[in-house]
């Protein structure tokens, strides 16, 4: 069966850094990947390529066997590949209804002359996205200033799932959270895997990753170093993986 | 290693002469515009003109010296030319006032002084505590401060007359050299030799002017303070990154108002001095923009409004750019405006420098 | 619920710490209507409006710019480059033959389009060189101040239609009890005859595309990205919003209104030169800062923006008709700039 998401030998490099390093990788629809690795492994790099903000500099990208090339994040979107980032990316400054159509707003036309925001639409089409979720946020209309991190990150999936992604990215979406919130992102998580989304997920938690993914790739030094079936590999030999005791063993 | 892949740009910055012309490339523009102006300008390279050309710098230098301080913890002070302005108007009206006594001249002119330098660490001692306690952004806590400094001069100079009857012995002193040589015929220390008429000054060869004197010790404090001292490290520390210095012990809320004192009071300097260069007490103008051009003279020295980089020599530099770029064309013929023109492109071209290149600095 | 009380609470002081300013203004006014005689009356507010209309515009201007989280230190200078720009163009179409009102339309386009300059050039070097705005617009303060003088080489321009000024310095509506009632035109009347003057055009003209943006910012696309791009540029660009885009369309709106501005200068004061706008800087971010905007970009409204304006306007005013020295103004504004963000921490404080 052919990947939803694939990248091929994509290398980045920032100056005389190389930050990725001809990795190649891939995603089934209603899969989900973790990618793991030390800070500044080039985990964040590799998604960022995917989502569009950075340009590789070798290899390519390919949606449904397609090449892509995307010239901004926007072109990465309009394709179907959502990202939540590390630091969640939400405008604090706007309401949450806001944050959910943020590029994306929808709008009517007045007087059949020009564009308003529609923002009653938006409001009770972010109601909507949140009740499927089985999310409580008090009000649409507060700000995100207001939120709690589990609501932040709430709202940032929302966004996400809400545009009918078939990919969807999440760097370290559980880093800032509360146990019990965490539960609930992971819940989100497999919720969205059943609905055939391909999923890719940085993170640290070794937890996390034994709880929802399907398969590990480890990243070292902007490497691709090892790609293991959850089902077969057990944390030790991950852990082993992601600080490069193998080559010790060598 | 994987350099050799590189594109040429950052490999020439990485060769030591790249190192050298980016770190000091206003260094390097500043000599060649000297080179320039030494053609196009007769008169333009003469010992007379460099010394000239410092000597109209020096309240220019002290304020980019102030704002170097502020521009490394990464703020801004946008008062120190009206906090000039004060000073300056302050100390005259202060010296007027006491010339109505029977005190004499030299205490006249230290109380006026004194007064000016003692009035211009409260505009500080306000925008840092502004600043530092009360989180406000230093832009407006500044800016606050432009604007009462502002109406505060105007009051002291009953409305925008220059304030003048002031001790004729102030100019003198303020643009006095050290040395005056009269050629083949004598050599004298502080003041020009009795027998000569004022219309003849022009035969005398006259050298280091008092201001260079002040500006020479002022720097050399202010280096040492800056690069030699721990108020100095501090100074980087909080502006290369707040958090860390509060971890690392530092009072940051004490230093930042230490910070604007000091920036205010060199400004306070400078109008003081501006008193007795030109013997009367200045308000300052909307279109002077001292701040502006302060600023501008920190960062093509090579400091960054982020914070966290300058220093003092880069800015006196940058001061001397701006300066030689406005003699060196008026000199050459070149019409004003295309200074004001000139200064901007400069501008642009100083941080563009600093964008390309930002692991030079 | 047992938080109830205390959101109530902290609704009412996060309400106050919003409409505080239209309370000061209202104070303000009340003041220098007790203290100024002839100070309460309609004409004092034609009067603050008349005045003030460059400092609307120059505020409006510097409010988009801020939202984004930069500054626009050229406004006052473009402000005066559109002054000489437009006074000269209509001297030499009037030259040329032209009649009043063409030299005068075609004058105002071509200055509109021009004073679209400076501000493309601010937005390219902040979006794309990243040049720090500060820096960049006060570049460019000093390349239109050049290029303002060495058009005018000192001499302002002189011979505008005199038609510039009768618009100017006019109004929407004349009206004279029990007699006639004309729009734009003095209706001729024996001496003597109080004719009541309406709103200037001048005022008419600079609310009207205050008005327009106003809208646009709250209420369309692109106001919303630029709050986005002010709140969190990161979130922005990664949410798909055009970044550098819109940051050039912000710095050429911020241009476009300096120029309206001195447009608006020239037909009131017949005349143009280069630091016409020099004194306005300190009173357009002043006017911003005091209608609630953050320096640090993502939040302020067009319409708290002039009640700032209003803030200074009556203080300029009520100062004046006291007999005060109007530049005790600037001790006031230094100080009402301060308490505003010390309010708004307060404010912000409770609310937390
Ligand atoms: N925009 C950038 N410019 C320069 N270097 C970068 C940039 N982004 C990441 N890097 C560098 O690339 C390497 C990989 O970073 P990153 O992808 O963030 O790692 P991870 O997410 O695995 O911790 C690091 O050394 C980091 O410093
Ligand atoms: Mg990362």
């Amino acid at each position: 069966m052919g990947y939803i998401i694939e990248t091929r030998d994509i290398t980045k490099r920032f100056g005389g850094l190389t930050a990725v390093d001809k990795v190649s990788m891939g995603v089934n629809a209603g899969e989900v990947v973790a990618v793991l690795g030390d800070n500044g492994a080039g985990k964040s790099t590799l998604i960022k390529m995917i989502s569009g903000v950075h340009r590789p500099d070798e290899g390519s990208i390919l949606l449904e066997g397609n090449p892509m090339k995307f010239e901004n994040p926007m072109g990465a979107l309009a394709s179907g590949i959502e990202t939540i980032y590390q630091d969640l990316a939400l405008a604090e400054n706007l309401n949450v209804s806001s944050n959910i159509f943020l590029g994306r707003e929808k709008t009517k036309k007045r007087f059949g002359l020009f564009n308003v925001l529609d923002h009653p639409y938006m409001l009770e089409e972010s109601k909507h996205v949140l009740d499927k979720l089985d999310i409580h946020i008090p009000s649409l209309k507060s700000t995100i200033r207001t939120l709690s991190g589990g609501q932040r990150q709430a709202v940032a999936i929302s966004r996400s799932i809400y545009w009918d992604a078939k990919v969807l990215i999440m760097d370290e979406p559980t880093a800032a959270l509360g146990i019990a919130e965490q539960k609930k992102v992971l819940n989100l998580v497999n919720s969205l895997k059943s609905q055939g989304i391909g999923i890719i997920i940085i993170s640290h938690q070794m937890y996390d990753i034994f709880e929802v993914a399907d398969r590990i790739i480890v990243m070292r030094r902007g490497r691709k170093v090892a790609e293991r079936l959850v089902s077969e590999t057990d944390p030790d030999e991950i852990v082993g993986l992601i600080v490069g005791a193998e080559t010790v063993k060598k | 290693m994987r350099t050799s892949e590189l594109s040429s740009r950052p490999g020439f910055t990485q060769t030591t002469i790249g190192r050298t012309v980016g770190r000091n490339w206003a260094l390097f523009f500043l000599i060649f515009m000297v080179i320039v102006f030494a053609f196009t300008g007769s008169g333009f390279f003469e010992i007379a003109n460099f010394q000239n050309i410092i000597h109209l710098s020096s309240t220019s230098i002290l304020l980019a010296a102030a704002e170097t301080f502020v521009i490394i913890t990464g703020g801004i002070d946008l008062s120190v030319g009206f906090v000039m302005g004060l000073s300056s108007a302050l100390a005259a009206r202060i010296m007027v006032i006491l010339s109505t006594t029977a005190l004499p001249v030299p205490w006249i002119i230290i109380l006026g002084s004194l007064a000016g330098l003692v009035i211009s660490l409260i505009p500080g001692f306000i925008s840092g505590t502004l600043v530092a306690r009360f989180k406000v952004p230093p832009f407006i806590a500044t800016m606050g401060m432009w604007g009462i400094c502002n109406g505060i001069t105007l009051r002291l100079c009953h409305g925008f007359f220059p304030i003048a009857g002031l001790p004729a012995a102030l100019p003198e002193l303020g643009n006095g050299y050290l040395i005056y040589i009269h050629p083949g015929k004598s050599i004298t220390f502080f003041q020009k030799p009795e027998y000569l008429a004022d219309n003849q000054i022009r035969e005398l060869i006259r050298l280091i002017p008092f201001s260079f004197i002040l500006i020479t010790v002022v720097i050399l404090i202010l280096w040492f303070i800056l690069h030699r001292h721990r108020f100095g490290q501090h100074t980087y520390a909080i502006g290369d990154n707040v958090d860390a210095a509060i971890r690392a012990g530092i009072d940051v809320n004490r230093h930042l108002v230490k910070i604007y004192m000091l920036s205010s009071f060199l400004a306070g300097l400078a109008g003081v001095y501006n008193v007795f260069q030109t013997g009367i007490g200045n308000y300052t103008t909307f279109s002077a923009m001292y701040e502006l051009f302060a600023v501008a003279a920190v960062v093509i020295g090579g400091a960054s409004l982020a914070g966290g980089k300058g220093r003092i020599l880069g800015s006196f530099v940058g001061v001397l750019v701006l300066a030689v770029l406005k003699n060196g064309l008026a000199i050459s013929g070149v019409e004003p405006f295309v200074r004001y023109i000139a200064v901007g492109v400069l501008l642009i071209v100083a941080v563009t420098i600093d964008q390309l290149f930002p692991d030079l600095f | 619920m047992n938080t109830t009380g205390k959101t109530c609470q902290q609704n009412l002081i996060g309400e106050m710490g919003k409409r505080w300013v239209f309370l000061f203004l209202l104070l303000e006014f009340a003041y220098f209507s007790i203290s100024a005689s002839g100070y309460f009356s309609f004409d004092t507010v034609q009067m603050i409006l008349f005045y003030g209309t460059e400092i609307f515009l120059l505020a409006s201007a510097e409010l988009f710019v801020i939202i984004t989280g930069g500054i626009d230190l050229s406004v006052g200078y473009v402000l005066g480059f559109a002054t000489v720009i437009s006074s000269k163009l209509m001297v030499v179409f009037a030259s040329l033959g032209i009649s009043p009102i063409g030299c005068i339309l075609i004058s105002i386009v071509i200055t509109l389009v021009i004073g679209l300059i400076p501000g493309f050039v601010n937005g390219v070097l902040v979006a794309k060189l990243r040049i720090p705005p500060f820096i960049a617009t006060f570049s460019m303060l000093g390349i239109t101040q050049g290029i303002s003088e060495l058009l005018m080489q000192g001499i302002p321009a002189k011979n505008l239609p005199i038609l510039a000024g009768s618009i100017g310095n006019g109004y929407l509506l004349y009206i004279v009890p029990g007699q006639a009632l004309s729009f734009f035109h003095r209706p001729d009347v024996p001496r003597g005859v109080r004719v009541y003057e309406i709103i200037p055009n001048v005022v008419v003209f600079a609310f009207l595309f205050i008005a327009v943006f106003a809208f646009i910012l709250k209420r369309m696309r692109f106001g919303q990205h630029l709050y986005a791009i002010g709140g969190n540029i990161d979130a922005a660009a990664r949410a798909g919003i055009n970044v550098r885009k819109n940051l050039v369309a912000v710095y050429m709106l911020s241009s476009f209104f300096a120029s309206l501005a001195g447009i608006i200068y020239v037909m009131k004061y017949i005349t143009g030169k280069a630091d016409a706008g020099a004194g306005f800087l300190l009173d357009a971010i002043a006017a911003v800062v005091i209608g609630g905007a953050s320096m640090f970009g993502g939040s302020g409204t067009v319409w708290r923006t002039i009640l700032g304006c209003f803030v200074i306007a009556v203080l300029e005013t009520g100062l004046r008709m006291m007999g005060t020295p109007t530049f005790d103004k600037y001790i006031l504004v230094g100080v009402i700039l301060i308490f505003t963000v010390l309010i708004e921490c307060f404010f912000s404080n409770f609310k937390k």
